[in-house]
């Protein structure tokens, strides 16, 4: 990551620069701006795989802080982090955090109230 | 802390000084998130310190440029491996704003504007280590970089420095913030590589 982490900000900053002005639900009111700086949830499909042995990109998951349900390339995804932060796109709460490192995955599903994963 | 070399005054290369174990040098600063940028006015920010038996003290953005500020120069050193030596800072210290703090906890939590915690021992904030910083390079800090105030603890991977910076909660236990819950180390000493858990 480090200076191509910056590059990739840059890059993907170009298409944005809409105001966000969403505010999350038990915080005070934060304007935010939206620099674009996420990926769609497909960038969790290969480590995601890696974990549940099965296609995730196909699942469906619903946000514990706003109930909005959708599939999981609708999440946006900030990888530009120490792991990848995984937002509802509909409140920014954070659905789903994944760190990987020292041979470990660390999978936090606490903002998730469940993943629907088709298995066939 | 770098061996420069006498009469060497130019950019230091790699070579000349000693860097954290697995870290490797920059002159950029590359910009790390978990999230969107918060926008928070000068006007409406404020630094809210809350003790174990629940008092709070409070700075607004004009009270707290009244307290005395420095201009360190310190080394950083991000967990993602990348380290930026010699940036300077103006804030104000932390041994200021808690002089008057009544308080016999261990432990501090410092949460963010947009939801973000890290997890860190008082002492780690006292003694000259660590700041409340508003300016960067002399410029004020960039809302990219934390502005209008991040933490600054310099000593620590630099996911304990937490930008936009809100207030601390001061307790008797220890509480793991945002990555210190999902597998990163709980103090995070660069020089010891405490990365992840278990190192
Ligand atoms: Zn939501």
């Amino acid at each position: 990551m480090g200076a191509d982490a910056e590059a990739g900000m840059r890059a993907a900053g170009a298409g944005g620069g809409a105001a966000g002005g969403g505010a999350v639900p038990g915080a005070e009111a934060v304007v935010y701006e939206d620099t674009g700086a996420y990926q769609d949830g497909n960038a969790l499909a290969g480590p995601l795989s890696e974990v549940f042995g099965v296609d995730v990109t196909r699942a469906a998951v619903r946000c514990t802080a706003c109930g909005l349900a959708g599939p999981l390339p609708g999440l946006r995804v900030y990888a530009h982090a120490p792991g990848a932060v995984a937002r509802c796109p509909g409140c920014e709460h954070v659905v789903l955090r994944l760190v990987l490192g020292n041979g470990t995955a660390w999978l936090d599903l606490r903002g998730t109230v469940g993943l629907r994963v088709p298995l066939a | 802390m770098g061996i420069v070399s006498p009469g060497f005054h130019g950019r230091r290369r790699q070579g000349d000084v000693k860097l954290p174990p697995g870290q490797y040098l920059t002159d950029d600063f590359p910009v790390l998130s978990a999230g969107p940028t918060p926008r928070v006015g000068q006007d409406e920010w404020e630094f809210v310190v809350t003790t174990e038996t629940g008092e709070r003290h409070r700075w607004s953005w004009r009270e707290f440029l009244a307290l005395p500020s420095e201009t360190p120069t310190v080394d950083i050193h991000c967990v993602t491996k990348w380290s930026k030596l010699g940036t300077t800072w103006t804030g104000v210290s932390l041994d200021t704003l808690l002089a008057d703090v009544e308080t016999t906890a261990d432990y501090a939590l410092a949460r963010s504007y947009g939801g973000y915690t890290t997890n860190l021992p008082l002492e780690d904030l006292l003694d000259g280590r660590a700041w409340l910083a508003y300016r960067f390079d002399g410029e004020d800090l960039h809302p990219e970089h934390g502005g209008p105030v991040r933490l600054l603890v310099p000593h620590l991977y630099f996911w304990k420095s937490a930008k936009w910076v809100h207030g601390l909660d001061l307790l008797t236990q220890d509480e793991p913030g945002f990555w210190e819950t999902a597998g990163y180390h709980d103090y995070g000493d660069p020089w010891l590589e405490q990365r992840y858990q278990g190192d």
